[in-house]
């Protein structure tokens, strides 16, 4: 078994499905020759040719707009917008025609697709480097919304998504490009979409949260172990649709409910958790369910990011005070 | 080759068949049947008369809001015509002769201006995409089927069309370019009709044409005379056969006029003169054409009124149909986001089924 770090994770992955199906292409800006500003396609050009791993002019439209043509003519497009803040331009093909062409045409056009970019921040980056989009994508109907938190899940998630029938937006968390290694088979593997992971059982509070986040909640997780709460930490993994079958018998079992995100607090995925889980569990609840979120602030550039990212011992201050209500 | 003498820079307008019929350019004329000009020229008299019968259904208040094709028929079934029976089309919104050439149901098009989404889905063997209403949004679709063709190996083309508003767009500039980059067998179709809802043509660019724009995307172009069926024809066969045998994307500016409004919700009595629209009448892409096949001796007035009559029967006909099923069933809004629909989508619907069946 190899071991990987997220990053190496990717390229091995897009490695393997480019080599097992040949509808796979994979482009974007500066993904063919350089092979990605993260490397995430390093190689792959030289190995699979120009016709199947190849740069883009720079357009973020055109990119996510003609791989809606090619998934319409036969082809699996695996498109990488280079960070997430710029897909604003890609916006209206994202909503006006990936999310909605299977619809549209009552399934006579499905688009199986992945639009794959760096996602979140705390990389000490320029402005719209670290941008959270959970809410903007996730809000979207006719869209999949994935991300992973460990080499291992990405591998899983994205062979998951590539083979999908339809679009899957895949959030790569760049905080956790490289920050870790894990073993990950080399075999092939996938981790079915709209699947939550429990990564520790618990039974004060279920503490929900996705991406590089979940790496400080778990740290969170044992400072208030040593307090003596028992905290039971979800990794959402899809952000939608959400799986609220695993989150809701989570908070039955331990009747109290705080999710951890990185994204702006109002509007975000939080109040969408929050609400499913008053659905869905109401009369177990010993505390109101909150949210550790994002200030509602344009996040701030490097000196002052900071502020603004949380973690686990604020985290944990926070879980505490829903524990202890 | 035609780009030569009218492209982009040249200033020259591609014609083959002036407004009397009389055919200006001899030698040009494609090499096909006088019976196949006819054959072409009935599925612009079957589009006019599918528009004619709609806009009196939207009068009537049974069809919604339309968006009439008159005076653009010739840049429609001109394009299309010079296609392969693999090759794909892609449509702005106003491009009914080449849906209805193209093999699209004329039930399919009432019933998506019905407002039904069962309108857009067309059968397997119909490369058609369905109307993109986000102006010039398609054409990358388009520039991207292209590539895949290209990727694949495989030799067809595939045709699009935007308006001349759609020329102003990010989307159109994009799309260019990367057909460009990409050497995409595409042809692009601009039906300028010298209107984006109000919006004059002299509004969208200082460009002296819309052709032009072809230019920095490296790309060839020409101008051609939209209301006239050969010159359409000739210049789309040179772009896609140019494009099938990987001289890659052409750009092909259609110079009508929309003689119609933008839609049944437009006025266009309040944006230009009556005396404009008088003098574009003249220029009718059908008049000319129908002078032509008279003149060749194979058609009269008289069979062109009863095909008239005959084609404004079917579309009746066929709206009937679509009124009386065209109705959009509840569980068809949530069957068809995903191939496997998710729960909370179930759940929604079967919460409001529920409630249907305690409010009987």
């Amino acid at each position: 078994m190899a071991v990987m770090n997220l990053i190496s994770a990717i390229n091995h992955t897009l490695d393997l499905e480019l080599g097992r199906d040949e509808s796979v292409v994979v482009f974007g800006e500066d993904v063919g020759l350089e092979g990605g500003v993260f490397r995430a396609t390093v190689g792959l050009q030289k190995k699979y040719g120009e016709k199947r791993v190849f740069d883009t002019p720079l357009a973020e439209s055109a990119i996510v707009g003609t791989a809606v043509g090619m998934a319409i003519n036969g082809l699996r497009p695996v498109a990488e917008i280079q960070f997430s803040g710029f897909i604003y331009p890609a916006y209206n093909q994202i909503i006006s025609h990936v999310a909605r062409m299977r619809n549209r045409t009552r399934g006579r056009y499905n688009l199986p697709m992945v639009i794959r970019m760096p996602h979140g921040g705390g990389i000490k980056a320029l402005e719209h480097h670290s941008e959270s989009l959970d809410t903007l994508l996730g809000h979207i109907p006719g869209l999949k919304v994935v991300t992973p938190s460990t080499p291992y899940d990405a591998k899983g998630l994205l062979l998951a998504a590539i083979r999908d029938p339809d679009p899957v937006i895949f959030l790569e968390p760049s905080k956790i490009y490289r920050a870790f290694r894990q073993e990950v088979p080399e075999e092939d593997y996938t981790i079915p979409i709209g699947k939550a992971k429990i990564l520790k059982e618990g039974t004060d509070v279920t503490v929900v949260s996705w991406g590089a986040y979940i790496h400080e909640v778990l740290k969170a997780e044992q400072f208030l172990a040593e307090e003596g709460i028992s905290a039971e930490v979800i990794d959402l993994r899809t952000i939608s649709p959400i799986d609220r079958e695993t989150v809701i018998a989570s908070v039955k079992k331990t009747g109290r409910f705080v999710v951890v995100h990185e994204a702006a607090k109002s509007f975000g995925p939080g109040a969408e958790l929050i609400a499913l889980v008053n659905e869905g569990a109401f009369l177990h609840l010993e505390a109101p369910p909150t949210r550790i979120a994002g200030f509602d602030v344009t996040i701030p550039i490097p000196r002052g990011e900071h502020h603004y990212f949380l973690d686990a011992p604020r985290m944990a201050h926070d879980i505490k005070k829903v524990a202890n209500y | 080759m035609l780009i030569e003498q009218y492209g982009p820079l040249h200033g020259n307008m591609f014609q083959i068949m002036d407004e009397e019929g009389k055919i200006l350019q001899p030698d040009l004329v494609p090499e096909i049947s006088d019976q196949k000009w006819l054959e072409l020229y009935k599925v612009m008299v079957r589009t006019r008369c599918a528009d004619d019968n709609a806009l009196k259904l939207q009068r009537q208040g049974r069809m919604l809001t339309y968006a009439p094709n008159t005076g653009q028929e010739a840049a429609q079934v001109g394009s299309a015509a010079a296609m392969a029976d693999q090759d794909w089309l892609v449509p702005a919104f106003r491009e009914l002769g080449a849906w209805l050439l193209r093999g699209v149901d004329l039930e399919k098009v009432y019933l998506y201006w019905y407002g039904n989404e069962f309108g857009s889905q067309f059968p397997e063997d119909v490369r058609v995409l369905p109307i993109a209403v986000p102006i010039a949004s398609q054409l990358q679709h388009a520039v991207g089927i292209a590539m895949a063709s290209r990727i694949k190996g495989e030799k067809d083309v595939t045709v699009a069309y935007v308006g001349d508003g759609g020329t102003s767009t990010g989307d159109f500039n994009e799309a260019l370019n990367f057909a460009g980059v990409f050497n995409a067998p595409v042809v692009f179709i601009i039906q300028n009709n010298q209107y984006a809802i109000s919006v004059a043509r002299q509004k969208q660019t200082r460009a002296e044409t819309l052709v032009q724009k072809a230019v920095a995307a490296g790309i060839p172009g020409i101008l051609a005379d939209g209301n006239d069926l050969m010159a359409m024809y000739a210049a789309t066969k040179e772009a896609a056969e140019r494009a099938r045998s990987g001289g890659g994307p052409t750009l092909i500016e259609a110079y009508t006029y929309r003689l119609g409004a933008h839609t049944t919700s437009d006025d266009p009595t309040k944006y230009r003169e009556d005396e404009e629209v008088e003098r574009w009448q003249s220029k009718d892409p059908m008049k000319r054409m129908k002078a032509y096949l008279i003149n060749k001796g194979i058609w009269s007035e008289e069979e062109d009124s009863s095909l008239s009559e005959q084609y404004g029967a079917e579309a009746l006909e066929v709206f009937r149909k679509v009124e009386a099923s065209g109705e959009t069933k509840l569980e068809d809004i949530f069957r068809y986001h995903f191939q496997e629909t998710p729960g909370h989508l179930t759940e929604q619907y079967e919460e409001y089924v529920q409630y249907l069946k305690e409010v009987e």
